[in-house]
């Protein structure tokens, strides 16, 4: 009796609480010393696992930072975030170049109409797999939200059947960018307002077919432009953002309005954002 | 004696491959085989654990299980001291070994209960080998994972490169069919521990 059922059962117990008691011990005794300075700086961070960093979340980074890493590399933490590290490592502040995302589409499918019924899967991934989306234009925004899905500051909306992004909301953690399969979302810094809505590389005739509101390449703005930072190559114009004083000349000439400006409360999505921007750099 | 040792690692590398011609461990072979170094990384980990694991378990199994008429409970119980096992190796190694911790940090916890690890075990029992066999057994098995884990991530760097392919077998059903053609390969091997130490 004893033999056939409870002894199998006493050893197994055993053999289990042996291993538990062994485990617990050695997770006690082995324990390896975090780093004290890692959990604090880890409490200066966002938390919200981006990898803007470079590093794989905060945790991480955290860790990393502890061995050494620039301490401005946390882009939705910003300079409040860089500086409280700083004080914890006592290395010396640096300033933190804070950056928003931009959506390089400008399209007005719902107005021109959609070139085909699409009914399969709402997600721009998929969609843009089927004959590279539903739109006229192949560069275009797919406006299903990918990126609105990813983001973590509610910052990016599908407005009028394209995403926009809330200036003011971005922390410039790039998950967006990645999400977009037409890779029409670009970093750019803060202090830059003015960017190219458009990512069609068609001539200007095809482009005019397509959408309304694309870069057609006629090269106005390059003749405006007084810095010389902005250039057409392959009948797209692309901004220089090292040279760009955000002006707005080129917006004022560009005969489809493609070139858009974050000045423009107009053009901005929500209105607001001037008064709240003038409140941050104040 | 010697020369039966020789036979038993060869054969546990060559002819009775762990992945290839046993047909266990085809998980991390498949999961873990897209780039070489996490392929050899894993194939170290699965080494370490199977020979500490067949260490801790025949000592079990002959001395507290056999004598008891529990040869039943081998299963269950193994996979108990495996697992504890390999989070007590993962403890230590933390603690005293942080430069092999890297390198295995990741690998450890996933062949907690690694078919591999548990088939060798068991089959080193029921091979009725002493300790120092199972112990030469489990070590042959590793390398013998260790190398398929190389030839195949070698492979598999170039297929996945390749444009050539059919889009359909793109992907994983082109490199099931490259695994199926190296485990024919490994065929070919059968045989050659006979002729080669005779026993």
């Amino acid at each position: 009796m004893f033999d056939n059922y409870v002894f199998p059962i006493v050893l197994l117990t055993f053999t289990g609480l042996l291993c538990s008691v062994m485990l617990a011990v050695a997770s006690k005794f082995m324990s390896v010393q975090v780093d004290e300075r890692a959990t604090k700086v880890r409490e200066c961070l966002p938390g919200a696992n981006c990898g803007a960093c470079g590093f794989a979340g905060c945790d991480d980074y955290a860790k990393k930072l502890c061995e050494g890493a620039p301490t401005n590399l946390c882009v939705p933490g910003g300079d409040s975030a860089a500086k409280k590290i700083a004080d914890i490592l006592g290395v010396e502040f640096e300033d933190v170049k804070e950056k928003y995302a931009i959506v390089r589409c400008n399209s007005d499918c719902a107005e021109s109409g959609y070139l085909m019924d699409y009914h399969g899967q709402e997600s721009c991934a998929a969609a843009s797999m089927f004959f590279a989306g539903r739109g006229k234009c192949s560069y275009g925004c797919t406006g299903y939200g990918d990126c609105v899905a990813v983001c973590k500051y509610d910052a990016i909306h599908i407005v009028d059947g394209v995403a926009r992004v809330d200036k003011m909301k971005c922390a410039g953690c790039g998950l967006c960018a990645k999400a977009c399969p037409k890779h029409l979302i670009d970093i750019i810094n803060y202090t830059n307002d003015v960017y190219v809505a458009c990512m069609n590389k068609d001539k200007g005739v095809e482009t005019r077919k397509q959408c309304k509101n694309g870069c057609i390449g006629c090269k106005k703005c390059e003749r405006t432009c007084p810095n010389g930072a902005i250039a057409v190559t392959d009948n797209l114009a692309a901004v220089d953002q090292s040279k760009c004083v955000s002006c707005g000349l080129c917006v004022a000439v560009c005969p489809t309005n493609a070139i858009r400006t974050c000045l423009d409360p107009k053009q901005t999505t929500p209105p607001p954002a001037e008064e709240k921007a003038e409140e941050q750099t104040a | 004696m010697l020369k039966e040792y020789f036979a038993l690692v060869f054969g546990a590398i060559l002819v009775n491959n762990i992945v290839l011609a046993r047909f266990m461990g085809i998980c991390p072979f498949l999961g873990v085989s897209k780039k070489m170094d996490s392929a050899v990384g894993m194939s170290l980990a699965v080494t370490f654990v199977l020979v500490m694991a067949t260490a801790v378990t025949w000592p079990f199994y002959t001395f507290i299980l056999k004598p008891h008429g529990l040869e039943y409970l081998q299963t269950i119980s193994f996979i108990l001291i495996i697992a504890a096992l390999v989070q007590l190796v993962e403890i230590v190694l933390k603690k005293y070994v942080p430069s092999l911790h890297k390198a295995l940090g990741v690998y450890l916890p996933l062949i907690t209960t690694n078919c591999a690890v548990l088939g060798i075990t068991l089959s080193n029992i029921s091979d009725k080998y002493n300790f120092v066999q199972s112990l030469l057994s489990a070590l042959g098995t590793g390398l013998g994972f260790l190398l398929a884990m190389v030839l195949f991530a070698g492979v598999r760097s170039r297929i996945e490169s390749n444009p050539d392919i059919p889009e359909a077998l793109q992907g994983m059903p082109i490199t099931l069919i490259s695994a199926s053609i190296l485990a024919m390969g490994f065929m070919g091997f059968s045989g050659l521990v006979t002729g080669l130490f005779g026993v």
